[in-house]
């Protein structure tokens, strides 16, 4: 009788795991930078550098998180596993550092242009355009602090074991992928009130 | 370019493990501290009632202290790896809250309005750590001696 050796299945080629760190040291300083930008600006109240910190980082919280949601997401969904690893190793370190840092600026910053500007006044036409950017902004940030933001450091230590796990890391990359698409379509609701306040 | 070759898709008991609520708790804790400071901010800069948002900041704080008992409680745990994120992401979020209640301070928020809105910062600074924490650790095998940093010490 001849032998014949179950094949055993073929286990699948280990993809490469690039080295990274979970906090990209060397943007530190720079996120140090911009925060003692953000509380000079403050505590000069310079309306113009006011503006400016609340606009721009207003305008790359809204593009990152569009973004995100409704491009970067799909996209991501959509590879294979190793491009999937290798994107995420490079993607997310980065914005560990950069979501925190934009999110604070147009908060304390939109916070001080909207006194300057007498909008928290509750008798202020725009006042109630303010008072829904607030829960829009509260709503997000429950998604993105309680379910985003832990999803994207969990995926993170996970790669950086020995044997990553498929399913933890799927599980947590889809939690990422959805939460991102509701940042995403809340920044529509954001966008539509920044636009309203600023043209009435 | 550096790199380790990784064994994805096997599967994990971690994905299986029950553990409490704490992340739900948490989350809920930090809806609460959220609402609380919408309905401070919508009121400024005129003095508002203070219940509501004292009756919010009592129960986020009380289901924040629940969450943390519950996870005490908790044997088998990576409390390595929960220290390890949740120190380090206390300093980043502690540094966010400070700044926020600088800008207050700065408006000239004084008395009770200011009590609480600390408060509201204080707790929304220990909810985002352990929710971050317990999500990295949970995923973690106890047993793991692993050195893994996420800064130098």
């Amino acid at each position: 009788m001849v032998d014949i050796a179950t094949p055993t299945p073929a286990r699948p080629e280990a993809p490469a795991v690039p080295e990274f760190q979970i906090v990209p040291l060397a943007g530190l300083p720079v996120v140090g930078l911009v925060l003692v930008g953000l509380v000079v600006t403050i505590a000069t109240n310079k309306q113009w550098a006011i503006d400016f910190f609340h606009v721009v980082a207003g305008g790359i919280w809204t593009a990152l998180d569009l973004f995100l949601g409704f491009v970067i997401g799909p996209i991501l969904g959509r590879l294979s596993i190793p491009a999937r690893i290798e994107f995420t190793t490079r993607l997310m370190p980065k914005m560990v550092l950069i979501m925190p840092t934009v999110v604070v600026c147009t908060l304390a910053a939109g916070w001080q242009l909207a006194r300057h500007l007498g909008y928290l006044a509750s008798s202020d036409p725009h006042h109630g355009w303010i008072v829904a950017s607030f829960i829009v902004v509260a709503v997000m940030a429950v998604i993105a602090l309680g379910l985003l933001e832990p999803a994207n450091v969990a995926v993170l230590f996970e790669l950086k074991k020995p044997r990553p796990d498929g399913e933890i890391i799927a599980k947590l990359m889809k939690r990422f992928i959805m939460t991102a698409g509701i940042t995403g379509a809340m920044q529509v609701a954001t966008l539509v009130i920044m636009t309203k306040v600023a043209s009435s | 370019m550096s790199s380790h070759s990784a064994d994805v898709g096997s599967s994990s008991p971690l994905l299986d493990r029950k553990l409490p609520p704490v992340a739900e708790l948490v989350v809920l804790s930090l809806a609460m501290m959220l609402s609380g400071g919408v309905y401070l901010a919508a009121s400024l800069p005129k003095p508002p009632g203070l219940a509501p948002v004292v009756a919010l900041l009592a129960a986020g704080a009380a289901l924040t202290m629940v969450a943390v008992v519950m996870l005490s409680r908790v044997g088998d745990f990576a409390w390595d790896k929960f220290f390890l994120v949740a120190k380090w992401a206390l300093l980043a979020y502690a540094i966010i809250a400070g700044i926020l209640g600088f800008v207050f301070v700065y408006d000239h928020t004084r008395g009770g309005t200011l009590a609480v809105l600390l408060c509201t910062l204080a707790v929304f600074a220990v909810d985002v750590p352990t929710i971050i924490g317990f999500t990295v650790a949970r995923y973690q095998d106890p047993g793991s001696t692993s050195t893994l940093q996420v800064l130098p010490d």
